[in-house]
């Protein structure tokens, strides 16, 4: 029903021209249509290089167009004290989008951005797919209907204020959330929102504000909720105060996917100071207690027999040698005489995506209704599995979307929310249940290992093929993205592609004029909880080809930003290239055992370029401090990155830089290792994050001005293309390309693994003594 | 059940709880004080650093039961208290350069700042490189360098 197509042409009125809805209430209420038109295909060059599906048509493009058909509306209100309010149907873990979506209202409303408040919406069945927080693709389809609604208001507020002055629209302007009228009388948003509020539901076209009017969109803003994150007061899932939801763990197996077979002394621990329940559950036996404390007494108390888990034979060899096995063959074309080639194959380790905040959730489960309180991204499936796991009707289950302390992907999945409910429909009391961080690295989610073998052939200055082999362990899609994609697949482009490979296929795209390209996955499917991290394939695939384009730079004789350059399909990418290799002083001499390296990466209609210097003197590798991995140093990164159109720059910024701080850690230091069917990783002091000492001395990170005018997705640029940069600085500071991920994964652990029974570690009880 | 006092961001509390309980749950459980967070309850991420007589600690770390009537235990909540202001310069520095994401560690991050300044201060120094690398609060959203940009901006407004 709405007109809300594509917006490519910011000029021209028509193209901004809208339907918006007024809604009957008892405050001005507004509404758009949620989803928006997919991007037209983006021009080609005309050059040897074949598209790839990706460069046509991206998992942005799909998440968009499914999207479309879901005539569903998201409503802001114009309350009585002159704020607005919106509830977004989308996930804020971190990344910026209450900011981002409130300066979206504050621009196309004119009210200050202080006066926009943006809440989290709960679980809203009717959206279909249009409540997941994933592919980077919040902005890219919220961008039109959040404003539509807007200006829907502004209109209306507009035309309240014409009749209250006695002038005509046109004559007032709005401005900081007052209307003024040419004689200098003005209305306050306020002293109109009950004004402007319908009594029937309205359909009005309105025009949105072309983009040289912007004042908000596209300026350096501070996140709407810093002060309550720094004062203590901002509300994860583990702040909220629900009557009665006493702390509930889970005491877990010792391999992945264990089993209970009995619990020796239930009654016990039931019976240990503070616990009240005890209870035996699918994924272990749950305790539930007046504190946290006592919980981890409790788990630690359980003797419990426990069956054989999944993967118990399991090692990093055993999955290596798998992948190795149902890697698909090379296949290159007949090639020309004098054709030479690179030809390299990258293992990337299992990596952890904990968040710090571990999984967690309340849950109040009743005989007929349940309310859970849980930061999720798909919250329709999640409602979906809690109801078919109690035995509930859908509409009987209500998920309140808190706040989130990290996703990396995680928070797709609603682990812990299931389990919630799970153990308060057991016990028949509200719980507040949470994943000791042992757990949330033994048993939670990780990212896949994989293999990647590229080989590509070169001959008199051209790049004829890059063929790419990706195998890896299965990366789950069980949190609605699934359904999208069975639900659009029939309208790819491209035929006859599984599941993992569409995914595959629509994120992978190649930024260079390499010829004949070839990339294709494989995925062995075993027991492994995984999902992606952000970012499900790009940070292994591109940095393997990363790697070989310096290795075909070398090759054949040039310089690897030179050659870079002259491949490069895109303007954008080159003027990111361009834009680090001049701020970064690219080329400039450097000590022995010190180098730069430069890398770009394209996804979701964006490019970064990265351009990393990093130290492997034995002086840096060998500094020494406590329980930490040091070894080579990241001492400057400089970041160019162009999303189209940044509309909070400064939030950006911080995407990129925390991106660039996972690159590093995934390329040097951080990795779990699997032995006897579990990871050895218990504690942030055995998984290698990166920490303050690994931390980047000098960091720059330059926001292109807009290019195309519309947004794209931030949330995983910057992982893949530092990943890339680092890796190649690596290799040019050592003279040895590393092909294995993080470089130290081999190397003996740095820690002592921690005991599997009891599952989780006690609090050590020095706080006094180490206090500084 | 015994009984244990301290004094919480400048008000005596006195709470029943079993000595061996840390007080990050005495807190967060039974208090209902939520500013300090869970990360790892055993020493290692940070999340829940706040103050004791001035200094950072861990109160994952701590048995309630270590605890004398008279230490004061401060955590982010009561932080703005220890300056008279509204907010303690570190916050507002912390919010200068826009340094939160998901704002989950920041708490333990001003706590263990605001300490490590102090420490500094007390030896006479300024904060270098060789301090930063001993912070070792975990930042999952790697917020790292704008922490350190903070840091050295606020080191010198309290
Ligand atoms: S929760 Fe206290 S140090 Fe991690
Ligand atoms: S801001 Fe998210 S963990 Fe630091």
């Amino acid at each position: 029903m709405g007109d809300i197509s594509g917006e490519q042409e910011p000029s021209g009125i028509g193209r901004r021209r809208f339907l918006g809805y007024v809604l009957a209430a008892s405050t001005l209420t507004v509404a758009a249509q949620l989803g928006e038109g997919a991007a037209a295909p983006r021009a080609e060059a005309a050059v040897p290089g074949v598209p790839e599906p990706a460069d046509l048509y991206d998992l942005n493009d799909m998440l968009t167009d499914a999207t479309l058909a879901t005539a569903n509306l998201i409503t802001i209100t114009v309350n009585a004290d002159g704020t607005a309010s919106f509830a977004l149907p989308r996930t804020e873990v971190g990344q910026g989008i209450t900011t981002s979506t409130a300066m979206l209202i504050a621009e196309e409303l004119d009210l200050p951005l202080d006066k926009v408040q943006v809440s989290l919406a709960d679980a809203r069945p009717e959206l279909l797919f249009n409540q997941l927080t994933g592919g980077s693709n919040t902005t890219i389809s919220t961008y039109t209907p959040v404003r539509v609604a807007a200006a829907t208001a502004k209109q209306q507020l507009l035309e309240a204020a014409a009749t209250e002055l006695g002038v005509p629209l046109s004559a007032l302007s709005a401005l900081q959330g007052v209307i003024t009228a040419p004689d200098g009388r003005s209305l306050s948003y306020a002293e109109l929102a009950v004004k402007a509020a319908s009594l029937t539901n309205l359909q009005v076209s309105v025009t949105l504000k072309p983009a040289s009017a912007f004042s908000v969109i596209g300026t350096p803003q501070n996140r709407i909720d810093a002060l309550d994150a720094v004062t203590g007061r901002k509300k994860f899932a583990m702040d909220v105060q629900v009557p009665n939801a006493m702390p509930a763990m889970i005491c877990r197996p010792p391999t992945i996917n264990g089993t209970v077979v009995s619990v020796q002394n239930q009654a016990v621990v039931a019976a240990m100071p503070g616990i009240t329940d005890v209870a035996v559950v699918s994924t272990g036996v749950a305790v539930r207690g007046r504190t946290f404390g006592q919980c981890i007494d409790a788990v630690r108390a359980l003797q419990v027999t426990w069956g054989p888990g999944s993967e118990d034979a399991a090692t990093d060899a055993t999955v290596l040698a798998e992948l190795r096995a149902a890697e698909n063959p090379l296949v290159t074309p007949p090639l020309p005489l004098l054709t030479a080639a690179v030809d390299a194959r990258f293992t990337f380790h299992f990596a952890s995506n904990s968040a710090l905040e571990s999984n967690c959730a309340v849950a109040d489960v009743r005989s007929g209704s349940a309310e859970i309180w849980a930061s999720v991204k798909a919250p329709i499936t999640a409602q979906e599995e809690i109801a078919a796991k109690l035995g509930l009707p859908v509409g009987a289950v209500t998920v309140h979307v808190t706040q989130g302390g990290g996703s990396f992907g995680r928070k797709l999945f609603h682990d812990a929310a299931l389990e919630a409910a799970e153990v308060s429909q057991a016990m028949g009391k509200p719980v507040r249940l949470m994943w000791h961080r042992t757990d949330d690295f033994r048993h939670g989610r990780a990212h896949p290992m994989s293999i990647s073998r590229v080989r590509a052939t070169y001959s008199l200055g051209q790049v004829l093929t890059l063929d790419q082999r990706h195998t890896s362990v299965a990366t789950e899609f069980g949190h609605g993205l699934g359904e999208i994609i069975t639900a659009e697949a029939a309208k790819l482009p491209v035929g006859g592609l599984t599941f993992s490979e569409t995914i595959f296929s629509m994120t992978q795209q190649t930024p260079y004029n390499f010829g004949v390209t070839t990339q294709l996955l494989t995925e062995v499917d075993n027991g492994f909880h995984t999902g992606s991290m952000r970012n499900i394939y790009s940070p292994n695939v591109r940095c393997a080809q990363e790697l070989i384009v310096d290795r075909l730079a070398a090759a054949m004789n040039q310089d690897p930003y030179h050659f870079r350059r002259g491949f490069l399909k895109d303007q954008r990418a080159i003027a990111v290239l361009d834009k680090v290799a001049q701020e970064g002083n690219w080329g400039r001499t450097m000590a022995p055992g010190t180098a730069q390296g430069i890398a770009i990466h394209p996804e979701y209609h964006g490019f970064v370029a990265i351009l990393a210097e990093i130290d492997c003197t034995p002086a840096t590798v060998n500094r020494q401090i406590p329980d930490a991995v040091t070894g080579p140093r990241v001492t400057k990164v400089v970041c160019a990155v162009d999303v189209g159109l940044a509309v909070n720059p400064k939030g950006l910024e911080a995407q990129m830089m925390g991106g660039i701080m996972d690159g590093i850690a995934v390329t040097l230091t951080s990795s779990l290792h699997l032995n006897g069917g579990y990871f050895q990783e218990g504690s942030w002091d055995n998984y290698f994050y990166t920490r303050q000492w690994n931390t980047p001395p000098e960091l720059d990170i330059y926001v292109m001005p807009p290019t195309t005018g519309t947004p794209g997705g931030a949330g995983e640029l910057a992982v893949a293309g530092s990943m890339a940069a680092v890796a190649c600085a690596y290799g040019r500071a050592t003279g040895t390309m590393p092909t294995t991920f993080p470089i130290n994964h081999d190397a003996p652990l740095a820690f002592t693994p921690l005991p599997t029974v009891p599952p989780i570690p006690q609090s050590p009880t020095d706080g006094l003594s180490r206090a500084y | 059940m015994p009984t244990h006092t301290f004094v919480l961001n400048g008000q005596q509390v006195t709470v029943d709880v079993e000595d061996d309980v840390r007080l990050l749950w005495v807190l967060r459980d039974i208090l209902g004080v939520t500013g300090p967070k869970y990360g790892c309850g055993l020493g290692v991420c940070q999340a829940c650093t706040s103050h004791v007589n001035g200094k950072a600690f861990n109160p994952c770390c701590t048995p309630v039961g270590d605890l004398q009537a008279t230490d004061q235990v401060t955590t982010i909540e009561g932080l703005p208290a220890t300056v008279g202001q509204e907010l303690h310069p570190m916050q507002q520095a912390w919010l200068d350069m826009d340094v939160p994401q998901c704002g989950y560690c920041q708490p333990g991050q001003i706590m263990a700042a605001v300490a490590k300044v102090l420490q500094a201060r007390a030896a006479g120094q300024q904060l270098g490189d060789a301090d930063f690398d001993q912070i070792r609060n975990i930042c999952r959203c790697g917020t790292y360098h704008r922490i350190r940009e903070a840091i050295l901006s606020a080191q010198t407004k309290f």
